[in-house]
């Protein structure tokens, strides 16, 4: 139970934060919190099955573009960008995501398809550690360009923009957004409390096994390639959610959130929170984007640097990320706490 | 596609090829022998283009007109130093210090990277800037009417081509290149041998860094640079290593020509996307029948 | 009892006067904000850094003058680093957190759409300075560059007139071309002109051969090139390379200006036409000492061009708004800026009472071997400017923010 004080204070501290924020950082936060989802996915990929995905963006923007696609058709009945391109028919595959009930599942079952079209082959044939992790890349790089060519149908690199109300509620109102952040939250810690659970369960420790060593694994007589589909699955459907929780908040989905950038951000968060740790994966995710927010709020003109900066000094100083500072210190007290009791029973 | 159109997109082709050869060349040594990634890589051809405009500017301010013509024979050399001492520096104070951890390399390496684009932007100002080419590069051969073959896509073509076979003779000939060979093949073993590897190290990487360095000064040639300018490459370059096979020359020569003479050729029958995402389709569809590759490192390893 | 009570209301009227007269006075020599929105890194940095340059000399300039209402203008300065989400976001920032009184920014349609809702949302007021495809007039948005029909179809109309009938469209693959390329394709069919070839590259595209060679088999007499940022250069140099020139197939470029010339070097351009409603040759009485100041505060080897124009005045036209409304309240500002003109660099402007646009003079220009335009065509007067262009739109501006569509 001690162990996890730290992440019940960030989790009701993140539930209270409506009180005390301002409409501005509360919208900032519910990013934050929605990129939290994001990050969980990836850590279960990449902290506990060692297998690292630099397309995940692909996923969180299918979910995102499922949901903006929802938000859009409330108020238009034709997307402006269609109308822009010279369309006065909606076309059939955008139909049926009109309907609240289509577009939230679709948000989660399309990234778990694409997954899978991906995973099955990809790990029947044994391509796995980098390559797997550079295939991922060309698989973003193709969904970026394929959904900036398809400007018709996906609104180009604009994106789908202007999104203003969902299930009748309007996204100008600031309740309702307090609602959504609020949902948001509990999404995450929901989300939190399924990847403990299948981490903690025996899957869990196969997934480490994975990680510590395949073939030793494959000689005990099991098969990854089921634990890693189901694993990459689950990431992806993860994080098709937490774009569908993104795309409400910020009001736009564009290609640019779903290329190789925001791909390889999101291992970010998971390095700088500390990987194989789903409390590391939440606060990376928080910690990151607020520095981002800061830096390039205080400093427009040079926060790169501080940026890239971080990257390289969290890699080569804090392998373990933050976790891994916060478990030293705990550790180090520990036995500073138990160094005096020894002195003390020594001093009797 | 008249024949005509169709030989000269086969050179386009070749001529994307010669330049993803170059970026890819270094980005393959580097991943095998040390099994980094290393995303700041497109930042080396962004660097070597900015050598190529910084040598160029020098002959304008302080050398007669009539030398300008030569001062790409300049730049080649300039932009490999600039960009291998670069690398060398790089690979000295962070690379080092990330041997095994290929994961990390890449995030460490990408922190890098937004790094030298920012500083490239303060240096030399967010817009891009211009090399002229040398007015003997301007024009081509007229091989018959509409099929011209643009001079400067030829040099860039045998400047590649000197490359690789610069490398070819290194990694083959030479006794430093065997040292190379042997670490890439079993580190321990040529470390138990006396081969100092993190010497060789530091040097393939430089060498790789200045490989990058020529490929930006040669697209130079092509089109304007800019802080951004090695991100356009670095992607396409990875699939080149991905496709042809980790360590091996022939394999990236191989996976460049395939890569830009197919690009060439689905761009011209589809759109500039279309193509893109055709041809990266190919690749993973490719890799899924020959995960290592086209050409692999035989070793006895299990993975 | 009575009277410690009427003394102690007088006590609280004369306390909340005073700190009222007092916020009141404070707040009249406290600065004013305005944001300022551009990319400053990213594949659009290439063209935006100068134009937030341009908005800088105008807010100095004022600032050395006495300022607005006696007060100084402080600029906000946000990176939308090149990515339309960030804009949204950073716009947000600008109105919620550092509460600025109007923003100056953006550059690509791309971005100007993406942070048009947060400008509805909170009500708030954008000056977007650069040339766009049309079909929006927000009421919350003042369009200071030029509209489809003070760009784009006096460019074809005067590319058609002058015999270069068979075009080549050429864009960067986002929303201004696409839409700008449907109003070409519309002005074709009904002015006579033959449509050859449609392509768009994605933005930071650099590998044009294979485009050239697709423009080589059409035999097109003009390519109506819509490219932005640096695509620009790498398609100029290969077209050069590939040994096209501009007696051969001349291009007409709507995002091509001075600035961006720099970039791609004079002898790559040297014949190909660009049409703008400014140009940095232009022999007007306010252009030569405003481009005299801006080589003067940001280098001689600077240049000025439409956008960085402008968004120049731009900046003086909302102070001129916010002098006569005599508060920088935004609907104030808003009813004041109507109608509203200003003797710019280009000549006089005036801001559209009803849907927010500019009226402005378009010119048509050739690029000479000095990296100038030679001016070769002058609207006779400014032209009206009309973001649904009947030709492919049955949409009309009643007023700011209110468009209704027309049965015809």
């Amino acid at each position: 139970m001690k162990k996890e004080k730290l992440i019940i204070t960030i989790f009701l501290l993140l539930l209270v934060a409506p009180i005390f924020l301002s409409e501005f950082r509360l919208n900032l936060l519910g990013k934050y919190v929605s990129f939290g989802i994001a990050a969980l996915a990836i850590d279960l990929l990449w902290g506990y099955t060692g297998i690292l995905s630099l397309g995940h963006a692909v996923f969180f923007g299918l979910g995102g573009y499922c949901m903006g696609a929802y938000i859009k058709l409330q108020t238009e009945t034709l997307p402006d960008f269609m109308m822009w391109c010279g369309m006065t028919e909606l076309p059939w595959f955008w139909k049926p995501f009109q309907y609240f009930w289509f577009a939230l599942p679709m948000a989660i079952i399309l990234p778990i398809f694409i997954s899978l079209l991906i995973g099955i082959p990809t790990f029947r044939v044994g391509i796995k550690g980098v390559y797997f992790t550079i295939l991922t890349q060309a698989l973003a790089l193709i969904f970026v360009t394929f959904f900036i060519g398809q400007q018709l149908y996906t609104g180009g690199t604009n994106g789908i923009t202007n999104l203003q109300s969902i299930l009748g509620f309007s996204l100008s109102d600031t309740k309702v957004m307090q609602v959504i952040y609020l949902i948001t939250v509990v999404i995450l810690i929901i989300s939190f409390l399924f990847c403990r659970f299948l981490v903690k369960s025996n899957l869990g420790r196969t997934l480490i096994a994975i990680r510590d060593s395949e073939n030793r694994l494959k000689f005990l007589g099991y098969n990854p390639m089921t634990y890693k589909l189901f694993v990459f699955a689950v990431s992806a459907g993860l994080a098709g959610l937490a774009g569908a929780l993104f795309v409400p908040q910020v009001g736009i989905i564009s290609p640019s959130l779903m290329g190789i950038l925001p791909s390889v951000e999101m291992a970010i968060w998971v390095a700088v929170g500390g990987r194989g740790n789903l409390k590391g994966a939440i606060i990376g995710a928080i910690v990151v984007n607020f520095a981002k927010s800061f830096f390039s709020e205080t400093f427009p003109e040079i926060w790169l640097y501080f940026f890239g900066l971080l990257f390289v000094l969290v890699v080569l100083l804090f392998p373990k990320g933050i976790m891994g500072i916060i478990n030293n210190m705990v550790n180090k007290l520990k036995i500073i706490k138990k160094n005096r009791i020894i002195h003390a029973k020594a001093d009797c | 596609m008249s024949p005509e159109i169709f030989i000269s997109q086969i050179f386009n082709g070749l001529s994307l090829s010669s330049i993803l050869l170059l970026v890819g060349l270094g980005l393959s040594i580097t991943f095998g022998i040390m099994g980094v990634i290393n995303f700041a890589h497109g930042e080396f051809l962004m660097i070597g283009a900015y050598s190529a405009f910084i040598t160029q500017s020098f002959f304008i301010k302080y050398l007669s007109a009539d030398l300008l013509g030569f001062y790409f024979f300049v730049a080649l050399p300039v932009s490999f130093i600039i960009a291998a001492f670069i690398g060398f520096i790089l690979e000295k104070f962070l690379i080092r210090f990330l041997y095994g951890r290929t994961y990390e390399t890449i995030l460490a390496t990408w922190g890098v990277s937004l790094i030298l684009q920012q500083l490239a932007r303060n240096i030399f100002g967010a817009n891009n800037v211009d090399v002229s080419s040398p007015t003997w590069l301007r024009g081509g051969i007229t091989i018959s009417e509409g099929l011209q073959l643009p001079y400067n896509r030829l040099f860039i073509l045998a400047i590649s081509t000197i490359c690789i076979i610069g490398m070819y003779c290194f990694f083959y000939r030479t006794a430093k290149g065997r040292v190379i060979r042997a670490v890439m093949q079993n580190r321990t073993m040529s470390a138990c041998l006396g081969v100092p590897t993190s010497k060789v190290d530091a040097f393939t990487f430089a060498l790789g860094s200045g490989l990058a360095g020529i490929a930006g000064c040669v697209v130079s040639l092509l089109g304007s640079i800019g802080p951004s300018t090695g991100q356009n490459y670095i992607i396409d370059a990875f699939m080149v290593v991905v496709l042809g096979g980790v360590g091996k020359i022939v394999g990236t020569i191989a996976g460049a020509l395939a890569i830009g003479i197919s690009s060439s050729l689905f761009e011209f029958i589809t759109t500039s996307s279309m193509g893109k995402v055709i041809v990266f389709s190919l690749i993973i569809v490719f890799l899924q029948w020959k995960p290592q590759g086209m050409f692999t490192l035989k070793t006895r390893k299990l993975d | 009892m009575k009277k410690k009570i009427l003394s102690l209301m007088f006590l609280v009227v004369f306390a909340v006067s005073f700190v009222s007269i007092q916020s009141g006075f404070a707040k009249d020599k406290e600065p004013i904000k305005v944001g300022i929105l551009h990319s400053l890194s990213g594949t659009m940095s290439i063209s935006e850094v100068s134009v937030k340059d341009g908005e800088l000399l105008a807010i100095e300039e004022i600032n050395a003058n006495g300022g607005v209402l006696g007060r100084k203008i402080v600029p906000v300065i946000e990176d939308g680093a090149s990515d339309w989400p960030t804009f949204a976001e950073k716009a947000k920032k600008l109105i919620l957190k550092d509460k600025v009184d109007v923003v100056f920014g953006c550059w690509t349609s791309a971005s100007r759409k993406a942070v048009l809702p947060v400008f509805e949302k909170y009500d708030h007021l954008l000056f977007y300075p650069v040339q766009y495809e049309g079909l929006e007039a927000s009421k919350n948005i003042i369009y200071t560059g030029a509209t489809a029909n003070q760009q784009i179809m006096p460019g074809v109309e005067w590319l058609l007139k002058n015999g270069y009938k068979k075009m080549y469209l050429l864009g960067s693959d986002y929303v201004f071309p696409r839409t700008a390329n449907l109003i070409v394709k519309a002005q074709l069919k009904a002015e006579g002109g033959i449509l050859v070839g449609e392509e768009y590259t994605p933005l930071g595209h650099t590998e044009y051969s294979t485009i050239i060679n697709k423009i080589k088999a059409a035999k097109p007499d003009v390519v109506f090139s819509s490219l932005n940022g640096d695509s620009n250069v790498a398609f100029f140099k290969q077209l050069r390379a590939a040994g096209i020139t501009a007696e051969q197939i001349p291009t007409m470029s709507v995002s091509i200006a001075e600035d961006e010339i720099r970039g791609i070097g004079a002898e790559n351009l040297i014949g190909h036409f660009a049409v703008w409603n400014y140009f940095m040759s232009m022999d007007t009485p306010n252009n030569k000492p405003f481009v005299k100041r801006y080589k003067k505060r940001f280098g001689q080897d600077r240049v000025t061009d439409d956008p960085i124009e402008a968004n120049y005045f731009g900046v003086y036209l909302w102070a001129k708004a916010v002098e006569q409304a005599g508060t920088t309240e935004l609907d104030a500002v808003r009813e004041s800026l109507k109608g509203l003109t200003f003797d710019a660099p280009e000549g006089l402007v005036m801001i559209d009472p009803t849907n927010n646009h500019t009226w402005k003079v378009v010119q048509v220009g050739k690029v000479n071997a000095e990296g100038q335009f030679d001016i070769l065509y002058t609207s006779d007067k400014w032209v009206k400017p009309d973001p649904y262009p009947p030709l492919v739109s049955n949409k009309v501006v009643i007023e700011p923010g209110k468009v209704v569509e027309i049965k015809k």
